[in-house]
């Protein structure tokens, strides 16, 4: 059902933890539905130093955050900015097609604590964020 | 340590002795059982035999009120399907529980969606238990059927069967049970418990998979859902599957034999299980009831974890298992059953299901109890809804 490469994240996830001190903090999801992940980042200089991850859910929930944390850790922010769930989901050699929705949120986690870093409100996954990042700096 | 397989519930593995009483009807005895040639009366003695058999298993008074069925699915469809046109003029009423299997849930909703059927599901309280009374009191004039399963097949709670059973009576309906996860489980006597119509099935007992017999009691009339030729009395046309019905007759036989050992031991590795989960892990609650349950089945809901990366982690490790939650079911909500009885979405996604077998050892028991724990800190040590009590 999962790819070896989720799989792998999946047995050795990356970066668990919450930090102490973070910058940023971005929280998806919710019990009822049976994924919540929530992303910390530290970050100097603009580029994300450090980043940890928690997460409540399936195989496909832990691997997708593991690889997030991975995939952004020492980049810049504006890069960050622009990872895409579906990246993540690429990046994992694909996910099943019920984990699309669900269970693939690690980017929007990230996106929600990038928005709490930059002290903009609510950290709303506005699609705006995505493509004219600029607009909100 | 070899693979363990806890996932009795779902299937088990046909019995070697099975195996070898199916052999050689699949080549020397092949014949039709319904050619009158030696070949045929070959087959067809077969049939007759493990027929009486499976009575035997569940205590009906003669083998020809059994008729065997493609599995559990065709059985239970046949009775509901066959029990409300038999007796549509009567009535388009149909009881049954919340938590039944799809395999009764589905045709039910057939009926209400094709043939203008009504259904009434029947609450059960927390442990997953249906009170006899609410049944009575869902019984109005026009109602045709009702159905409650025996024993559950997610939290193994054993229902009143007989206490409902003698409302049907009364009230003069028809009375069905998916007796699916029960029969080789523990002791199923219909006439004890007061049914018209039995649903079993060969794959829960160490028969193959892919046959199954539904009980009819004499004297019910039923309409059957295969047309074709005069197999099974005209009830379920379609060639005899001679090998699988000698299998079922000969599990039903081993299982009757061994069924009090086997309830035996199965019960104490059960509590064994239940015990030691409850001991070794904080904050989980055991699902379903804890004594009117079935010697095989525990189902436990461990907080703060997600049941799918639960039965990953088990499998990494060797053990089969299966889960209530969502992300097992291929839908997005978990279990029907464990919200029915009142459990939350959380709790339900927490769920896993260990099912023992007749092959199952104390050693693998006491193995699964080292390894669950471990797997438990790894995964609540990463979740966000995990509070640690850090010294
Ligand atoms: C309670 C119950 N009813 C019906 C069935 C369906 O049986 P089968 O797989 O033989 O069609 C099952 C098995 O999954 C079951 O557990």
């Amino acid at each position: 059902m999962y790819s070896d490469k989720v799989m792998e994240h999946f047995e050795n996830p990356r970066n668990i933890g919450e930090l102490e001190d973070a910058d940023g903090v971005g929280e998806v999801g919710n019990p009822t539905c049976g994924d919540i992940m929530k992303i910390s980042i530290n970050v100097e200089d603009d580029i994300i130093q450090d980043i940890k991850f928690k997460t409540f859910g399936c195989g496909a929930a832990i691997a997708t955050s593991s690889i997030t944390t991975e995939m952004v850790k020492g980049k810049s922010i504006k890069e960050a900015q622009k990872l895409t769930n579906k990246d993540v989901a690429e990046a994992l050699g694909g996910l099943p097609p019920e984990k699309m929705h669900c269970s693939n949120l690690a980017a929007d986690a990230l996106k929600k604590a990038i928005n709490n870093y930059l002290g903009l409100n609510g950290g709303d996954m506005c699609d705006d964020c995505d493509d004219k990042s600029g607009k909100h700096q | 340590m070899e693979p363990i397989y806890l996932d009795n519930a779902s299937t088990t593995p046909t019995a070697p002795e099975v195996l070898a009483a199916m052999k050689p009807y699949f080549t020397d005895t092949f014949g039709n059982a319904s050619s009158v040639h030696a070949f045929g009366r070959e087959s067809k003695e077969a049939v007759e035999e493990a027929r009486e058999k499976v009575a035997d298993l569940i205590g009906a008074d003669e083998p020809r009120e059994i008729i065997f069925t493609s599995g559990g699915t065709e059985a239970d469809n046949l009775a509901i399907k066959g029990i409300a046109m038999q007796n549509r003029e009567q009535g388009k009423h149909i009881i049954t529980s919340a938590i039944e299997h799809h395999a009764v849930l589905h045709p039910c909703e057939y009926l209400e969606e094709y043939h203008g059927f009504e259904v009434t599901s029947i609450p059960v309280d927390e442990e997953g238990l249906v009170n006899p009374l609410d049944v009575a009191e869902a019984v109005r004039d026009d109602t045709v059927l009702i159905s409650i399963m025996l024993a559950n097949n997610e939290v193994g709670t054993i229902q009143p069967i007989a206490e409902i059973g003698k409302i049907a009576q009364q009230k003069g309906i028809c009375f069905h049970t998916d007796a699916v996860q029960a029969v080789g489980s523990i002791p199923v006597d219909v006439n004890e418990l007061n049914v018209d119509l039995l649903s079993l099935s060969g794959h829960k007992f160490n028969a193959p998979k892919g046959i199954g017999a539904l009980y009819i009691r004499k004297g019910t009339r039923i309409v059957p859902f295969m047309h074709g030729g005069a197999q099974e009395r005209g009830k379920r046309a379609s060639t005899e599957n001679v090998p699988s019905i000698v299998g079922m007759g000969k599990a039903a036989e081993i299982v009757k034999n061994e069924l009090k050992e086997k309830q035996e031991k199965l019960t104490r590795l059960r509590d064994k299980l239940i015990e030691g989960i409850e001991e070794r892990i904080d904050e989980v609650q055991l699902n379903g009831h804890r004594n009117k349950r079935l010697p095989n089945n525990v189902n436990i809901s461990i907080r703060y974890i997600e049941g799918e990366s639960l039965l990953l982690n088990l499998d990494l490790k060797g053990i089969a298992a299966s889960s209530g939650s969502a992300c097992t079911s291929g839908s997005l909500d978990p279990s029907h059953v464990l919200l029915a009885m009142g459990i939350s979405h959380e709790i339900a996604h927490g769920s896993l299901r260990l099912t023992l077998g007749k092959y199952n050892t104390e050693a693998e028991v006491e193995h699964v109890l080292d390894v669950l724990p471990k797997i438990v800190e790894k995964l609540r040590a990463m979740s966000p809804i995990y509070n640690q009590k850090e010294a």
